[in-house]
């Protein structure tokens, strides 16, 4: 028994229905205005929340547990056996959640929206999140492991009192690409393959850059020639602008911007030219045995070094389970596990015995001192932050 | 149903049939059929691409190396995908109810009723269904940055999660359910409830006597609406999800940015499947009923 | 008789929005609507204190956010109120954005449109049982999830998927349109399809035909009796299909997102980015305010299309 008027029947309960009728029917009668006077009071608890100083340390005890860990992370940035080790030696939960930048996750923790516990920032990040009263300083007498770690790491620029974080990995930024492409570059890798347009026609396939805005505009600062750290201490605007025009204008030659998967888009021939970091390369070069036709390269002109720290948000609620996962991922055994799961560098000296020798003597993870020595850290950026956003986004549109 | 409409399209049904075929030029009318063809194509061959390389054994989405179930194995023991298959069914089940009861009351008030502030709330419900998601999403992210921030200078401590996701839910699903059920009130025969009063029921009585069993159909629609447009929602779920709370779809969607695994292909297909068992269960329930008005 | 009498002035009422006591009404009648207000009333609160709270509300915070400042380091300070971002909006850069995205989702429309409307008029020329099994094939895939269907799209598209290894295989090389804008718009004609199929369908299936007969009998070609009776008739499904396609298009995150490769940067992306990357919550406040404006604006066209459809249809039966 189908007729016309029953499959219209059936329709008629349906979505587009509801669309349809929803927009025959809107009056443009929208209600701002209705809440005005609820704003005062909201306005006042903002800046209420924002006076807030950090609070003491937790006057944690080692090991002590306060409730389940929810852990803000890079995306694939640990190795799940190691949580699963955590919750069994703890009994606690952990919430495990991804971002794919320090911005993203500095969003979130401002907002106050979601708490966290424990959060990775960068370097740079560091220095912007004490300053804007975000981190919460640690008990260092919770994190007996802290020994573990290598004195090269001790009172670091973005942090001078070495009070608010503790290394967890540590990398570079540099460019991974085709044997072929090397070759083609007179085997000397350099920012040029991404940013000259007479350079970049030698690459057979696609360019794909960090979707990243301080790394990118590191990028093409350090092929214009310029100090990252100079550029950025002197507060230089007119650099980063030309940066950001050169950003701009190489914006047509990619394919895409990526953050996370630029190793395996490497690896599948999905690009023949990633801007990316260390680990991120080795990882799927490992995977894939794709030592062989591909690599990882530090360009002539330099690149970007970075630490990544684990750090407490002010407003954590857990703050006592969060220094036990800090000691527990600086344990020895622990700390190789990561390293041997991420292949990003380790800053824990005592995990050294552990680590696999494919990473220790891989080049491209721990460089030799020449290369290392053509690195800088993005110092912290202040005002010009805003503005290197910026640069990103205008490059895209 | 009023019987008199279905009269007069059967007579236009057929006008259809003697024009739409003969009246048409034999080369449009192919070219309408491939066209239909081309459409049908466009719609499934994706979908059914990906249902079959979910069963490739091979850990390269690229590349066939026979038939397997192995990543079916390996989407349901990954613990991430049961919690948030867990949230995702807290989230839809606990936002269908509550909007189905509130959209539902929202449409007979609209529908029957005059009452102060009609027109704003007339005005206000449809919002919700016509500005894109993201700007719903960020909408909903500042209110509930504001919200905890004003608690949180009282005492308790609140954090975005499954809470927030289906209170979010439920905002614009009251919309879509007040809308479909009003649709079918629109329909609606008055003079049976008018009869019934004549008869001394009380309103309630009459309500759920007559008014209720005539628009349930409107209602289970409306749910199922619901229900569909939660298990659906990515953005607002991204941008109201918290520590340790994330819906499937957000998952999923994660993960694709994190690149294409034959993993996110089984995980994608039994999501597929959910839905068109939902869509043919609830088009099969209702075929029966709509022969017996 | 009395009841229908008391059905009659209830509807005239609820058209003007008069005063509360028409004189015409016994002290029993005014007792009884008064009691019918408040039940009214009572049964509407819920759901409209909840859209009060967790929409009004908000709709109202992004809007005073918008004219939030920025501090120098990104934080959203509601102390100085200013028309910054809404100046910034006239910036070349996001005015191009939002062009793009006006071009993008425009391109989608018209795809839609060129595609569905045949495919709506094949499908309302078929026999009725033939059409009710058809329109259960148009139904599964409108109601499937949506992000694994633009899923099923990135891998077929992908530089190594299926549709590259297929184009290779026929000697036509590697197929690369993932993470173009191209990409993107074919992802949107996707996802978005069938909201333009399902009103022109009903907008098809509900014309009066015997009026192209009458054309066709008074000798107009088939073309002029299309263009002349047939496309008229449907405008208000064409429209509204226009609309339901355009308005989501207009806003699209997740396609981009998928599809064009963090690339080519559409409105919606870019207004995520502003919450979640660059920091800018006032600007993204404002964007987001004006989106929801020109959607207001978009469905207001389409309202006075409908009731304009439904006074021409009044006159021409």
């Amino acid at each position: 028994m189908t007729n016309p008027s029953q499959s219209t029947g059936r329709l008629r309960r349906s979505r587009w229905l509801a669309l349809i009728a929803a927009a025959a029917l809107v009056v443009a009668a929208c209600g701002d205005g209705d809440d005005e006077d609820a704003e005062p009071a909201a306005t006042e608890a903002a800046t209420a929340a924002a006076d807030e100083a950090p609070a003491e340390d937790a006057g944690c005890a080692p090991g002590e547990i306060d409730g389940d860990l929810a852990f803000y992370n890079w995306a694939d940035y640990m190795d799940e056996e190691l949580l699963l080790a955590f919750e069994e030696e703890t009994g606690i939960s952990v919430d495990y959640s991804v971002y794919e930048s320090n911005e993203q996750m500095l969003t979130q923790v401002e907002s106050g929206a979601a708490i966290y516990d424990l959060v990775v920032p960068s370097d740079y990040m560091v220095a912007l999140m004490i300053s804007e009263d975000l981190l919460r300083p640690l008990d260092f007498d919770a994190l007996p492991n802290v020994a573990n770690i290598d004195d090269a790491w001790d009172n670091p620029p973005f942090d001078p009192e070495h009070r608010f974080h503790v290394a967890y990995q540590w990398g570079t930024t540099g460019i991974g690409m085709t044997y072929d492409v090397l070759d083609a570059l007179g085997g000397e890798s350099s920012w040029a393959v991404i940013f000259d347009p007479d350079t970049a026609a030698l690459v057979p396939g696609s360019i794909s850059l960090l979707d990243d805005a301080p790394e990118a505009v590191s990028a093409a600062l350090k092929y214009l020639g310029y100090s990252i750290t100079e550029t950025i201490e002197a507060g230089d605007e007119e650099a980063i602008r030309e940066a950001g025009a050169l950003l701009k204008a190489t914006n047509d030659r990619l394919l895409k911007y990526d953050s996370v998967t630029f190793g395996d888009d490497l690896v599948n021939g999905e690009v023949d030219v990633a801007h990316g970091w260390s680990g991120g390369f080795a990882q799927a070069f490992f995977e894939t045995d794709a030592y062989e036709t591909h690599v990882y390269t530090i360009p002539v002109e330099g690149g970007v070094r970075w630490v990544d720290t684990m750090a407490i948000p002010h407003n954590a609620d857990n703050p006592c389970s969060a220094h036990a996962m800090m000691n527990f991922l600086l344990d020895a055994q622990n700390g190789a596990a990561l390293t041997n799961y991420t292949y990003y560098g380790s800053p824990n000296e005592a995990a050294t015995p552990f680590i696999l020798d494919e990473i220790l003597e891989d080049p491209g993870i721990y460089p030799p001192p020449d290369v290392y020595e053509r690195l800088e850290l993005i110092p912290q950026m202040g005002d010009l932050g805003l503005i290197v956003q910026d640069m990103l986004t205008e490059a895209k549109s | 149903m009023p019987s008199e409409p279905r009269a007069s399209r059967d007579e236009k049904s057929q006008a259809v049939s003697t024009l739409g075929t003969a009246g048409t030029k034999r080369s449009a009318r192919h070219l309408l059929k491939a066209n239909a063809w081309f459409v049908f194509a466009f719609l499934y061959v994706p979908i059914v691409v990906l249902v079959v390389f979910s069963f490739n054994d091979s850990e390269r989405v690229n590349v066939w190396q026979g038939l397997s179930a192995r990543w079916y194995g390996e989407a349901l023991g990954n613990t991430q995908v049961i919690s948030a298959l867990r949230v995702s069914l807290i989230v839809a089940i606990s936002s269908t109810i509550v909007s189905t009861v509130l959209g539902t009351a929202v449409a007979l008030a609209l529908d029957r009723y005059r009452f102060k502030g009609r027109r704003a709330l007339d005005g206000t419900v449809y919002l919700p269904i016509v500005i894109p998601d993201i700007t719903m999403a960020v909408m909903l992210l500042v209110f509930f940055a504001e919200v905890f921030k004003l608690i949180d200078t009282i005492g308790p401590r609140f954090t975005l999660g499954v809470t927030t996701i289906a209170l979010s839910h439920i905002a614009f699903n009251i919309s879509f359910v007040a809308v479909v059920v009003r649709a079918r009130l629109d329909q609606f025969d008055r003079t049976l409830e008018e009869a019934a009063r004549d008869l001394y029921a009380t309103p309630w009585r009459t309500f759920r006597r007559v008014t209720l069993p005539l628009i349930a159909p409107g209602i289970a629609a409306g749910a199922l609406l619901a229900l569909t447009l939660s298990l659906d929602d990515v953005v607002i779920s991204a941008f109201t999800a918290g520590p340790g709370a994330t819906t499937l779809p957000v998952y999923v969607f994660s993960s694709i940015r994190q690149g294409v695994t034959p993993e996110l292909n089984a995980i994608s297909t039994l999501m597929l499947t959910a839905s068109i068992t939902l869509v043919v269960a609830s088009l099969a329930l209702q075929r029966p009923r709509s022969t017996t008005p | 008789m009395p009841s229908l009498r008391r059905a009659k002035p209830a509807a005239a009422q609820s058209t003007d929005a008069g005063p509360d006591t028409p004189p015409l009404l016994t002290p029993a009648e005014l007792a009884a609507q008064r009691r019918k207000r408040r039940t009214g009333t009572l049964i509407a609160t819920p759901g409209a204190l909840y859209l009060l709270i967790f929409f009004v509300v908000p709709l109202g915070l992004i809007t005073v956010y918008s004219f939030a400042t920025r501090t120098s380091t990104g934080r959203t300070s509601l102390s100085g109120w200013n028309l910054n971002s809404y100046e910034r909006i006239a910036d070349d850069v996001i005015l191009g954005i939002i062009a793009r995205s006006a071009w993008l989702a425009f391109l989608t429309t018209v795809l839609c449109l060129v595609v569905a409307y045949p495919f709506a008029y094949y499908l309302a020329t078929r026999p009725p049982r033939l059409r009710a099994r058809l329109l259960v094939l148009v139904m599964i895939p409108f109601w499937t999830n949506g992000l694994v269907r633009i899923f099923a799209i990135r891998f077929l598209l992908g530089s190594n998927g299926p549709a590259s290894a297929l184009s290779e295989a026929m000697g036509f090389g590697t197929f690369r349109i993932l993470f173009t804008p191209t990409a993107v718009v074919l992802g949107m004609v996707y996802g978005f399809l069938t909201f333009m199929v399902l009103p022109l369908y009903v907008a098809l299936e509900r014309m009066d035909w015997r009026l192209v007969e009458a054309a066709r009998d008074l000798y107009a070609s088939g073309a002029k009796a299309f263009w002349r009776v047939t496309v008229p008739l449907t405008r208000s499904g064409i429209v509204a299909g226009c609309v339901l396609v355009f308005v989501p298009s207009f806003g699209s995150y997740v396609v981009p997102e998928i599809l064009g490769g963090a690339k080519t940067l559409l409105i919606g992306s870019y207004v995520a980015r502003q919450f979640q990357a660059a920091r800018n919550w006032p600007l993204g406040a404002a964007l987001s305010v004006l989106v929801i404006v020109a959607m207001l604006v978009a469905v207001a066209i389409n309202q006075r299309n409908s009731a304009n459809a439904e006074r021409t249809q009044g006159v021409t039966r």
